[in-house]
């Protein structure tokens, strides 16, 4: 009994180390044959259609939501010590340095990240990627290669939209529904929001962040039981971990940027 | 959908994208006046700089006219050494005052330019002799219950 406990136990611990390291060994090699895409932009500029353009939609309205929502919520406390016209900080500040990034990372993770998985586990488990290789087409080059590179490219671009997006939803609340000054909404960022310190360390989230989720995606399609059970699970896999690993490299990311 | 239909959606979704990049970079944030910094130096020396912060506004009657650049403290006079950018083209006299103030009750502290009456104006490098240092709360209300147990 005891032992059964322990062996399931050992068996759990290796197959993490053991998907660990393939999941290393798949991004090597993923990384190895990058160049050879670069040849080829016309399946690069199809894969940006499906992961990018196809997700703008969610981004666009999540991000004006949230802009316009954070106006609301920091008017209320912002009022009490007469500093509402604060507002157009607080939301540019918040949205650039924290929630542009992750709520960009997590939309994407449940968005585009999941479509990856589930049509590379597909051709996995129909056999089109033996098929291919059956043929002498290398399915790292020519399936991998592109949906990686594109989903790599989108996320930075979706997080400058969801941004910029996000501070029009603020300045809707802020200028037409609170009444605030036009003027002074505009410049308050210009006199406080660094464009180094603020905006460029946002952007540099965004690229971890869409580097490690287009990672989990493409590998846990390539990487899936080839079952109907297993393509479900490689799905559920990428939402949660491309999720998890968005937050914990935010706070990590986060301590490193800005607790000096 | 055929390519034509899929390249110019991706173009458009890449020119959104860097439209909406410039308007982060040159709106929202502080780069456009990168460019405009280019102004002299000069330092001053406080007791006490409170809560003074690097980029912290400098402004004579109002009007903004530099930021501070540097902090420091100077170890023989043990006082704090504030290096001021004033913008091209703004000119004070040599005896001008400079006090720590603090914009409205709590809000941030900036440093406030005080023009004298000197014919000669402050050069590059040049030191202001007159500094007020910022008002602590703390202090000032230590010194008015002294004062006021003094008279009891």
């Amino acid at each position: 009994m005891m032992r059964d406990k322990l062996q399931s136990l050992g068996r759990h611990t290796l197959d993490i180390f053991a998907r660990i390291g393939r999941g290393a060994e798949f991004l090597i090699h993923t990384l190895y044959v990058l160049p050879a895409i670069l040849l080829r932009p016309a399946l690069v500029i199809r894969q940006l259609y499906y992961v990018g353009v196809q997700t703008l939609v969610i981004i666009v309205v999540a991000g004006l939501f949230v802009g316009m929502v954070m106006a609301l919520q920091s008017y209320i406390v912002l009022v009490d010590f007469g500093a509402e016209e604060s507002i157009s900080l607080m939301v540019a500040l918040s949205i650039m340095r924290e929630l542009g990034p992750v709520f960009t990372g997590l939309l994407f993770a449940g968005r585009a990240g999941s479509a990856l998985t589930a049509e590379i586990g597909l051709m996995k488990s129909t056999e089109q990627l033996s098929g291919m290789e059956m043929m002498a087409v290398d399915p790292m080059k020519y399936v991998i290669a592109p949906r990686f590179l594109a989903g790599f490219i989108s996320v930075p671009l979706l997080t400058a939209i969801f941004m910029s997006v996000a501070i029009l939803g603020g300045y809707l609340v802020a200028v037409e529904l609170l009444q605030l000054y036009d003027g002074v909404f505009w410049s308050q960022l210009q006199a406080k929001v660094d464009f180094y310190e603020d905006f460029m360390n946002g952007m540099i989230k965004s690229v971890v962040f869409g580097f490690v989720i287009v990672w989990i995606a493409v590998f846990e399609g390539f990487d899936c039981l080839p079952t109907s059970e297993g393509l479900g699970q490689a799905t559920t896999r990428t939402v949660v971990h491309g999720s998890l690993a968005v937050l914990g490299l935010d706070f990590i990311l986060t301590a490193i940027m800005f607790s000096a | 959908m055929n390519t034509r239909t899929i390249e110019i959606m991706v173009g458009l979704f890449v020119a959104a994208a860097i439209a909406a990049l410039f308007m982060l970079a040159l709106k929202v944030s502080n780069l456009a006046s990168y460019g405009q910094d280019e102004g002299y130096e000069i330092k001053a020396h406080f007791d006490n700089i409170g809560g003074l912060k690097e980029r912290s506004p400098v402004s004579a009657g109002g009007v903004r006219v530099g930021k501070v650049v540097g902090i420091n403290y100077d170890n023989q006079n043990f006082e704090a050494v504030v290096t001021i950018s004033i913008q091209q083209g703004y000119q004070f006299p040599k005896d001008t005052a400079a006090s720590i103030l603090t914009a409205g009750l709590l809000g941030e502290q900036y440093i406030g330019l005080d023009p004298g009456g000197d014919e000669e104006n402050l050069q590059p490098g040049d030191e202001i002799e007159l500094t007020q240092p910022a008002l602590v709360l703390e202090q000032v209300i230590g010194q008015f219950l002294y004062s006021k147990a003094q008279g009891e």
